[in-house]
């Protein structure tokens, strides 16, 4: 199953110096980013989203995580379901973890499903985003949360930090996390930034592309929120692309005015190696590429390979690894038969 | 009694209905760098929840205990209910808690974060059990306990309050089953072995600080302890030196006497004092014996009600008591007249697979530790 093209939409093209407005980014930075103590005020939020009559609920991508999503399930169901209704709900979509991370996850009362399992009829890939496309048709809210599930310092306010911008103004559709990355380049002065992915990769290709989408500051962030009549509209490359083509996809559509980005601390996760930061890196260029097509930013781009090569060294000798990766894409899930029936248009979200 | 017997069933199933938030607290909770005299986000966080939970009277007082008040519906009288709020931590780190099915393990959570979410857990179980005291209960999650504080929390807490508790329960985490009614005397102290200022560091064979200390750690281990009275000396620590070669300037012996006797206590104190300063005559090196917590032994009868209950009602949960004296935050009831008892709420473990600081602690048993722990309110209220 592969997307249909993108339609042009009336937001920005892509292009270096016409698309930005400094005076734009400026007052995004000012009015659209914050930080999560502005919402630490749960009966406010609770309260909000009782007024507006939404659903939220919380998604918990997991492969293998079964260290980290006891605490995860634990603090923000007690948090923010039991303490103070904020969610309605919390499922955990796994991708066929081999360890005991299921079974961990059903132990604290959340929500289980393999991905696979969820509609069958569109059959299986591997990846994180196809948890997020596939958690669309499982979960019931109109507003999503995704959370990655490997967090060691996990607090309930990288999910309601993230749900504040979205309850507080209706024009934000889609709000990033990002972290404190403290590196010292003088006295009282940190540079907050991406990891390695997004400060070598990503972010240049924003300055070049997309000047404006380098204002955030961890575009790659696992930790966002959307509405769900943005999400349902947007096709979710199911490997390591989803959070790029995202930002992307709604900046042509609608501006930075749709975006609004929350700090949220620091955030203690596994770290990961060069090589697989690579592999990392191989696919998010598959899908800027493709945009890039679409949006007629290249006129003559050729057939892109799959094929990562990384080099090992065994002895004296050098060996070369192939990896494949294909960053496939789901379409926009409103194309799909059973997803209109589940969510029909103009309802707010489907019966528990 | 009897019908507090009879309801424990209802109470561990009710407390076990509660074990998420219960677990949230631990976790959160335990995940703040607590050290002596550095326990204010610790307190923070839990006169938070104390207020979230519609206590009266929520403060931090100005040793920086949080405090706040169960009312009950007489109120004549008033249970203490007492936790302490710091732990060995030196310095802000990870304190990652790892939350499994079955155990939470992490720096220091077998520690008291168990015993801090005790009390912040109380009132919701307390309404969700739909019990309501006669007594007043005030819940004192405690500043200053270890080492150089010295129990100063607690000790303030009771000095300072208008009204003095009718009797007191300190809580530890672990272990379940530990019943503890008497306090052994105990005291703290370090032994500081610097170089003088004349210090010869070119003669050849200069030895530093390290071999007087170890001239002091081989006398002490050297004195003739009772078994009865009991009376123990731990050797907790040593630190000196920086490297393979070099010279220490500076060695720091920590330990710890304890005795059922305070003529005992004394006894060793004066022997360790004797040590110090003949070793200090002996090698020329400054010695100074620094005596940094002392507290009295004391306690209450074995046969006391409130030992007679506790017993009972851990034998009524299948838990064997252990009954052994102790020396935490009781002495500082023990010290105000106040009759009290420590308990423990789960199992834990220090493992070898664990780094030093990790502690894995069982989360099954913790329903019945909070159980254990309002069946003693109520028969405390009685």
């Amino acid at each position: 199953m592969s997307p249909g093209p993108s339609s042009p939409g009336p937001g920005p093209a892509p292009g270096a110096a016409g698309m930005y407005d400094a005076a734009r980014v400026q007052a995004w930075l000012r009015n659209n980013t914050f930080h999560h103590s502005r919402f630490a005020d749960l009966k406010r939020l609770v309260d909000l989203k009782e007024r507006q009559g939404v659903r939220i609920s919380l998604c918990l991508p997991t492969l293998n995580e079964e260290r980290t999503i006891g605490k995860e399930i634990v603090l923000l169901r007690s948090e923010l379901m039991t303490r103070h209704p904020l969610l309605d709900e919390i499922a955990v979509i796994d991708s066929g973890s081999t360890d005991r991370t299921r079974e961990v996850a059903a132990s604290f009362g959340a929500d289980v499903h393999l991905a696979a399992d969820i509609l069958p009829g569109a059959g299986a890939k591997k990846g994180k985003g196809e948890n997020l496309w596939k958690a669309l048709y499982r979960l019931t809210g109109d507003i999503i949360v995704y959370v990655d599930a490997d967090i060691a310092n996990v607090r309930p306010y990288f999910a309601y930090g993230l749900l504040g911008p979205l309850l507080e103004k209706p024009e934000v559709q889609y709000v990033k996390g990002f972290y404190d990355r403290p590196l010292q380049v003088g006295k009282g002065v940190r540079m907050p930034g991406g990891g390695r992915v997004t400060e070598l990769l990503v972010r240049p290709l924003f300055s070049l592309f997309y000047p404006e989408l380098a204002s955030f500051i961890q575009p790659l962030s696992g930790e966002y929120a959307a509405r769900r009549a943005t999400l349902e509209t947007l096709s979710f490359p199911v490997g390591y692309g989803v959070e790029t083509t995202h930002l992307i996809d709604i900046y042509h559509r609608s501006g930075l005015t749709a975006f609004a980005q929350v700090d949220l601390d620091q955030r203690v996760h596994r770290n990961q190696s060069t090589d697989s930061l690579g592999r990392m890196a191989f696919g998010i260029l598959q899908v800027f590429f493709d945009r890039l097509r679409r949006h007629g930013c290249v006129d003559r781009l050729p057939e892109m390979a799959a094929l990562m090569r990384q080099f090992r060294t065994r002895g004296d000798a050098y060996e070369q690894v192939e990896h494949l990766i294909v960053e496939d894409e789901r379409p926009a899930i409103t194309t799909l038969p059973e997803y209109r029936e589940k969510f029909p248009r103009g309802r707010a979200c489907a019966p528990t | 009694m009897e019908q507090i017997l009879a309801d424990l069933p209802r109470l561990r199933e009710e407390a076990a209905g509660l074990r998420e938030p219960f677990l949230s607290d631990i976790v959160l909770i335990g995940e703040i760098p607590s050290p002596t005299e550095g326990e204010a986000a610790r307190a923070q966080f839990v006169a938070d929840r104390f207020v979230g939970a519609g206590l009266h009277a929520c403060s931090i007082d100005e040793k920086g205990n949080a405090v706040g008040l169960l009312p009950g519906e007489t109120g004549r009288k008033t249970l203490l209910l007492a936790a302490p709020m710091d732990t060995f931590v030196t310095e802000a780190g990870d304190q990652a808690i790892e939350v499994a099915p079955d155990r939470l393990v992490g720096p220091f959570v077998g520690d008291n974060c168990i015993a801090l979410a005790a009390l912040t857990i109380l009132p919701a179980l307390m309404d969700r059990l739909q019990i309501r005291l006669n007594s007043h209960v005030v819940l004192v999650a405690c500043a200053k306990s270890l080492g150089r504080g010295n129990l100063d929390g607690l000790r303030h807490f009771l000095s300072s309050t208008r009204t003095t508790p009718a009797a007191g329960i300190c809580l530890e985490s672990v272990q379940l089953g530990r019943l503890n009614y008497a306090s052994a005397g105990v005291f703290q102290g370090e032994v500081h072995c610097r170089l003088p200022a004349n210090y010869n560091w070119a003669q050849y064979g200069a030895t530093g600080t390290i071999i007087p200390t170890g001239e002091v750690i081989g006398r002490i281990s050297r004195i003739a302890l009772p078994q009865k009275p009991l009376t123990t000396i731990v050797l907790g620590s040593i630190e000196g030196g920086l490297s393979y070669s070099n010279i220490a300037r500076e060695t720091v012996l920590k330990f710890e006497a304890r005795s059922e006797s305070i003529d005992e206590l004394k006894a060793v104190r004066e022997k360790i004092e004797d040590i110090v300063e003949e070793v200090a005559a002996q090698s020329g090196k400054q010695l100074v014996l620094d005596i940094i917590a002392w507290r009295g032994p004391g306690g209450i009868d074995i046969a006391h009600p409130m030992v007679r209950n506790a017993r009972a009602i851990l034998g009524a949960l299948g838990v064997q008591p252990a009954l052994y004296p102790t020396t935490s935050q009781l002495a500082a009831l023990i010290e105000a007249g106040i009759p009290g008892v420590t308990l423990g709420l789960t199992t834990g473990e220090r493992r070898s697979e664990l780094d030093e600081i990790d502690e894995a602690v069982a989360i099954e048993p913790m329903s019945t530790g909070l159980a254990q722990l309002v069946a003693n309110l109520m028969a405390m209220d009685e």
